[in-house]
């Protein structure tokens, strides 16, 4: 098993296994989004309560749950890379940045546009919306960090290091959001008490949000062959492969 | 057993010493404050009843930048004159060498910073009953700023122009200390009791204390490369 997994770690191995897998998990991504839109817009019946206006959540809950799992990967992408010094996770952790910015910047938009017809107003500083805008400004901060370094290697590290801090830093923010909110929460807020779910409703949400967790793994796949394309470039391995096909 | 507290100690009045002796430097940072937070009255309205509403926030913020403008400089100097290589390189362990760095930093740039506080939350007419609340916030406060201060001021060492960007990487962190900070302080307004918030402070810095000065160091090590 350990074998197998350092042979994953080394750089033309994921390169050959990442290409072969990658048709099927992007068909199966796609396939699963269209399922779980469908079902979410058509299929499943309209909330007594929100009308239409729920149906968002099909695209707003899935890219919430890949913001904050796009950080963790990131994060222990770089500790394993920081700890053991295998330069694909480094390269893991640098595809994780741009797809999880963008995630979370569709969950802010997607919870804005649902809190007009909610709320009555496109931003409220509820404490999740508020979490994950401070999630995309550390998203943001790596971002331009391992941009500012010339040297690969060293943006590697340095951005390694902001990722670890942050994730330790990432619950503590959101209580203290959560308890800043409980402490200022406004008359006019009515918030969903705990929705509890029906099954129609259900199902295609689940399914939006597996297909969109393969989604963003055949993102992170094509990203790290990018990179790996980008910092093998003078390796004898990646142009066997290259003029091999 | 004592040779790191005297590693410790020797940094830290060496620190001081070097801190001192650019005097005028060190006030750049307070005078900063004192001035972004007298612009709050000129910009909103003089109104006593506004600025209370108002004061804990703006000299939260106001204690936050003024940090964060003093934190460029804690390792610049030391970086371009080759300082930095010979505390990594030394025997002392980094992480405590640094603890002493940021204490040092702490007592020239923050402990002024919760001195002039009760002169400021006069000008914003502050009840006197809130001033304990807010002077131990900011004693809590301002040495978890330093701390998350220096790992990205390590971080950003090496960069030619790290100054933005430092705000950039540790403004996102510092929003819990800010919260408790700032709440605290309404909270004493308002006749409530504070020691939640405090509390929550409080193990916020022995959180940083223990282990903020190790992302440093690992840090500083990748800026030296």
């Amino acid at each position: 098993m350990w074998t197998w997994f350092h042979k994953l770690g080394s750089p033309p191995h994921f390169f050959r296994i990442s290409g072969a897998l990658l048709p099927w998990i992007s068909s199966i991504a796609f396939l699963l989004m269209v399922l779980g839109i469908y079902g979410g817009l058509v299929l499943s019946p309209a909330d007594y309560q929100q009308g239409d206006g729920f149906r968002i959540i099909y695209v707003h809950v899935p890219a919430a749950w890949l913001s904050m799992l796009a950080y963790v990967t990131m994060a222990s992408a770089a500790g394993v890379g920081l700890v053991w010094r295998i330069k694909l996770a480094h390269a893991v952790a640098a595809s994780c940045a741009v797809p999880g910015a963008s995630f979370t910047f569709l969950a802010l938009a997607t919870g804005s546009i649902w809190g007009k017809p909610m709320w009555g107003t496109w931003w409220e500083w509820d404490a999740r919306l508020t979490s994950e805008l401070i999630l995309l400004f550390l998203y943001l901060g790596y971002i331009s960090l391992r941009n500012a370094f010339s040297d690969v290697s060293k943006a590697d590290r340095a951005s390694a290091v902001l990722a670890l801090v942050g994730v330790v830093n990432i619950p503590i923010i959101h209580y203290s959001v959560t308890w800043w909110n409980t402490l200022h929460q406004g008359a006019t807020v009515s918030k969903m008490a705990a929705p509890s779910i029906s099954g129609s409703m259900l199902w295609p949400l689940l399914v939006s949000a597996i297909g969109f967790t393969l989604f963003f793994v055949a993102l992170l796949f094509t990203r790290t062959r990018a990179e790996i394309l980008m910092r093998e470039r003078r390796t004898k391995w990646l142009t066997e492969v290259l003029e091999g096909t | 057993m004592s040779a790191p507290r005297t590693g410790f100690l020797l940094q830290l009045a060496r620190d001081l010493r070097v801190a001192m002796r650019r005097f005028s430097e060190l006030l750049q940072p307070l005078l900063f404050f004192v001035i972004v937070v007298s612009l709050f009255p000129l910009a909103l309205s003089p109104r006593p009843e506004l600025l209370a509403e108002l004061g804990p926030g703006v000299i939260w913020v106001a204690a936050l930048l003024a940090t964060l403008l003093s934190m460029e400089g804690v390792f610049k100097t030391d970086f371009e004159d080759g300082g930095l290589e010979q505390l990594a390189l030394s025997p002392h362990p980094l992480p405590l060498t640094l603890l002493a760095r940021a204490t040092a930093h702490w007592l020239l740039a923050g402990l002024p910073l919760v001195v002039l506080a009760p002169l400021i939350a006069g000008m914003f007419f502050l009840p006197w009953s809130a001033l304990p609340t807010l002077i131990a916030g900011l004693l809590l406060g301002t040495p978890l700023l330093v701390l998350l201060g220096t790992v990205g001021a390590a971080l950003t060492v090496s960069l030619r122009r790290g100054g933005v960007l430092l705000s950039l990487l540790v403004l996102p962190l510092m929003v819990p200390v800010l919260i408790f900070g700032a709440r605290a302080t309404d909270m004493a307004m308002h006749g409530e009791t504070t020691t939640g918030p405090l509390y929550l402070l409080a193990s916020l810095l022995v959180l940083g204390i223990s282990l903020v000065p190790f992302a440093t160091a690992a840090a500083i090590r990748i800026s030296l490369d």
